[in-house]
C-alpha cells in the first residue's frame, strides 16, 4: 500500500511522460540516427561498386593498414599500463597517490592538438631531442614511429581510468587469502586480480581502441600528410572530402563507423554479461 | 586458449608491420600546398612514366598537401620533403634561412624565379552575382560576407591581402608604378588608407579557414558568405567540380601575380639518394608536357605556346601587378604584413 503510493508520488502525469519520451526519442533521432544514415546513405550513394573502390584504392589501404597497425600497437601497451597503473593505484595506498592519477587523468584534459605538438616540441628538428635524432637519422615525427606515440599519448587513461576505481573497490582481501594459502604472486594475479577485473579491462581495451582507430586531431599534428604513408582512415576521410571525393570519403567514413559500430556491439555484450542481474 | 590468442595477435602484428614495409623503389616527396591536389596527382602519374620510359626505372612519388605556411613549418620542423612546391616564395625563403637545408639563392636555380606556372585572385561568386560584385571596393559594402583563409598560414590568404591592399593604393595614388619615387608623406598616407581599406574588408570575414580548400568547402559546401577570394585555379576547379549552375567567378580591375614557386630541398634529397629524380621532377614542370598539365588544372603556364590553347583561352584578361613593384618583394612584406606585430595582426587582433 505504502509502495503504490511512493511509486504514485514519483510517477509524472501522463501527457508530461509522453512528452519527455518524444523528445528524448526526437533527440537521439537528429543527433545520433540521423547522422548515421547520412553516412551510410552518402557512402552507397553511388553503388556497392564505388565503394568498394573507394576502400581497395592503394592510399585507403594503406590507410586501413595503418590504423590497425597503429591500434596494434598502442592497445596491448595501453592494457599493460593500464594494468600495472590499475594494481598500483587502486591495491596500494601512499604518498602522492591522487596525484599520479590526476596526471594520468592528463591527455583526457588536453587538447588532442596540444597533444601532438607537444611530439613536435620534443622530436622535431628545433625540439628538444631534434639534433640528437638528425644525426642518429631517426625519423620520429611525420611519420609512423610519431603516429603511434601520439595515439599513445591520447588513449593512455582509458584501461586505466576504467581500472582504478574496479581494483579500489575490490580492495587487497582475496589476493591477501590466496597469498596465506601458498600462492605465488604471479599466480595470484593471474588467479584472482585478473579474473575480477576481467569485464572492466575488456571494457577499457575496447574504449582505447575505438579512440586509437579513431584519433584525428593529435595525429593529423604529426602526420605530415603524406599519402599511402603517413595517413590514418580518419585523415584519409578529411582529404578525400577536400578534393570534392565525397562519394570516397563517405566510404571511408562508413568504414570507420563500422568499426564503431562493432566496438559498441562488443561494448553491450559485454556490459550484459558483466551485469550481475543478467548473470545466471 | 589464452596463449594460442597471444600467438594469433603477435602474429597479425607482425603482419602488419611487414605490410607496412616500404617497397625498394626510390620514392621522393613532394610536398605542396593546398589548391593543387588534383595537378600534381596527373603530373606524378605522368612524370613516372616519363622516367621510366627514358630508363629511369621505377619510382614513386608521395605527396602531402595543406595551407602553405602549415607545410613549410613541417618541413621545417622534420617533414623530410625532397621537393618543396609552395604557394610563394617566402614560405620557401624561410625554410633555407632557418634550416640551411638548401640555399639561400634557390630561386634562381630554375627559369621564371623557379614558378612554373602562375596564378592570381579572383572572386568566386554565387551564380548570377546577386550582390553584384564587381572589384574591390565592393567587399566592404554593408551586410556582405567575404570568405578568404588565414594569411597566417596560407599562402592564397597572403596573395588576396596584398591584391587588396595593392587596389587601395592604386586608388589612392592612381598608379602602381614607381612608387618608391613618390614622396614619402603621400606614400604614407596612402598606406594608412590602404590599411583601413583592407581592415574594412576583414570585417567582412566571418570564418577564417587555415588553408585555401578549407575557404572553398566553407563557400561552397557549407554555403557561407557572398564571395570567396580565391586562387584563380581553385575558383576554376570548384566550378568545374560543383557545377557551372552554382558559381561564377568575377575578375577584379586589378589584381596581384601570384607565382606559386617550387624548389629541390637539397640536404633532405641528398640523403635520401634521390637528388637526380627529384631535380628532373622540377624541371620537368617546364616541359612542355608539364606546362599543359598545367594550364589544364588552371594555372597560367610560364610557356603557354606548350599549352592547349583551348585551355589558356579560359584565363580571363585581367591587369596584374608583380608583388617586387609594389611591395618591394617577400621579404619586405612579409615582414611588414605578416609577421607578429605588422599589420595584419593590428587589424586583426584589436
Amino acid at each position: 500500500m505504502e509502495q503504490e503510493r511512493y511509486r504514485r508520488a514519483l510517477r509524472a502525469p501522463r501527457p508530461v511522460n509522453i512528452l519527455i519520451g518524444f523528445l528524448a526519442l526526437g533527440f537521439i533521432g537528429l543527433f545520433l540516427v540521423l547522422p548515421l544514415i547520412v553516412v551510410f546513405s552518402e557512402a552507397f550513394r553511388q553503388g556497392l561498386q564505388v565503394w568498394w573502390k573507394s576502400i581497395s584504392d592503394p592510399d585507403a589501404l594503406s590507410a586501413i593498414r595503418l590504423t590497425l597497425l597503429v591500434a596494434l600497437i598502442v592497445v596491448p601497451l595501453n592494457t599493460i599500463f593500464g594494468l600495472t597503473a590499475g594494481w598500483a593505484l587502486g591495491k596500494f595506498r601512499f604518498k602522492g597517490r591522487s596525484f599520479l592519477i590526476t596526471l594520468i587523468d592528463l591527455p583526457f584534459s588536453i587538447s588532442p592538438v596540444i597533444s601532438g605538438l607537444i611530439f613536435i616540441l620534443l622530436f622535431g628538428t628545433y625540439g628538444w631531442f631534434g639534433p640528437w635524432l638528425t644525426a642518429h637519422h631517426i625519423q620520429i615525427i611525420f611519420s609512423v614511429p610519431g603516429i603511434v606515440l601520439a595515439t599513445l599519448f591520447v588513449t593512455f587513461p582509458f584501461v586505466a581510468r576504467e581500472l582504478i576505481p574496479l581494483m579500489s573497490e575490490q580492495g587487497t582481501e582475496e589476493e591477501q587469502a590466496a597469498l596465506t594459502l601458498g600462492a605465488g604472486g604471479w599466480q595470484t594475479f593471474r588467479r584472482i586480480t585478473l579474473p575480477n577485473v576481467k569485464w572492466g579491462l575488456l571494457y577499457g581495451i575496447i574504449l582505447c581502441n575505438a579512440r586509437a582507430m579513431g584519433e584525428f586531431g593529435a595525429v593529423s599534428v604529426v602526420s605530415g600528410h603524406i599519402r599511402g604513408e603517413t595517413n590514418t582512415l580518419p585523415l584519409h576521410a578529411e582529404i578525400l572530402y577536400n578534393e570534392y571525393n565525397f562519394t570516397a570519403a563517405f566510404a571511408v567514413a562508413s568504414l570507420l563507423t563500422l568499426l564503431a559500430l562493432v566496438t559498441l556491439i562488443v561494448k553491450t555484450i559485454v556490459e550484459m554479461k558483466n551485469d550481475p542481474r543478467r548473470r545466471s | 586458449m589464452r596463449s594460442s590468442h597471444k600467438i594469433l595477435l603477435l602474429s597479425l602484428l607482425v603482419l602488419g608491420l611487414a605490410a607496412g614495409k616500404k617497397n625498394a623503389d626510390p620514392e621522393i616527396l613532394n610536398v605542396s600546398y593546398d589548391p593543387t591536389r588534383e595537378f600534381y596527382k596527373e603530373y606524378n602519374a605522368e612524370f613516372m612514366n616519363y622516367w621510366k620510359a627514358t630508363g629511369g626505372g621505377k619510382i614513386v612519388i608521395k605527396q602531402s598537401h595543406g595551407g602553405a605556411g602549415k607545410q613549410a613549418r613541417a618541413v621545417m620542423d622534420g617533414l623530410p620533403a625532397d621537393v618543396v612546391t609552395l604557394a610563394l616564395a617566402y614560405d620557401i625563403d624561410v625554410i633555407a634561412e632557418r634550416t640551411g637545408l638548401l640555399p639561400a639563392d634557390w630561386s634562381t636555380r630554375l627559369p621564371n624565379n623557379s614558378a612554373p606556372y602562375t596564378s592570381t585572385i579572383v572572386f568566386l561568386v554565387r551564380k548570377g552575382n546577386p550582390e553584384n560584385i564587381r572589384d574591390w571596393d565592393d567587399l566592404v559594402r554593408p551586410g556582405l560576407e567575404v570568405i578568404t583563409p588565414n594569411p597566417k598560414t596560407s599562402g592564397g590568404a597572403r596573395w588576396n591581402y596584398l591584391a587588396a591592399w595593392a587596389f587601395a593604393l592604386k586608388r589612392e595614388l592612381g598608379t602602381l608604378k614607381d612608387l618608391d619615387k613618390l614622396d614619402p608623406a603621400v606614400m604614407k598616407a596612402a598606406e594608412k588608407k590602404a590599411m583601413a581599406f583592407v581592415s574594412g574588408i576583414f570585417e567582412h570575414v566571418p570564418v577564417l579557414d587555415a588553408g585555401a580548400r578549407g575557404s572553398t568547402n566553407t563557400f561552397v559546401q557549407r554555403g557561407i558568405g557572398d564571395v570567396l577570394l580565391a586562387w584563380e585555379n581553385e575558383a576554376f576547379l570548384s566550378i568545374n567540380e560543383l557545377g557551372p549552375e552554382n558559381f561564377e567567378i568575377v575578375v577584379p580591375s586589378i589584381s596581384i601575380l601570384a607565382e606559386p614557386s617550387v624548389s629541390l630541398v637539397d640536404k633532405n634529397a641528398e640523403a635520401h639518394g634521390v637528388k637526380a629524380i627529384a631535380e628532373a621532377y622540377l624541371q620537368y614542370l617546364y616541359s612542355p608536357a608539364g606546362q599543359r598539365l598545367a594550364a589544364k588544372h588552371y594555372y597560367r603556364p610560364a610557356y603557354p605556346q606548350f599549352a592547349d590553347a583551348k585551355d589558356i583561352s579560359r584565363f580571363p584578361r585581367v591587369e596584374l601587378f608583380r608583388i617586387d613593384e609594389v611591395f618591394g618583394g617577400w621579404q619586405k612584406a612579409q615582414k611588414t604584413h605578416f609577421n607578429d606585430g605588422g599589420t595584419f595582426d593590428r587589424i586583426y587582433l584589436k
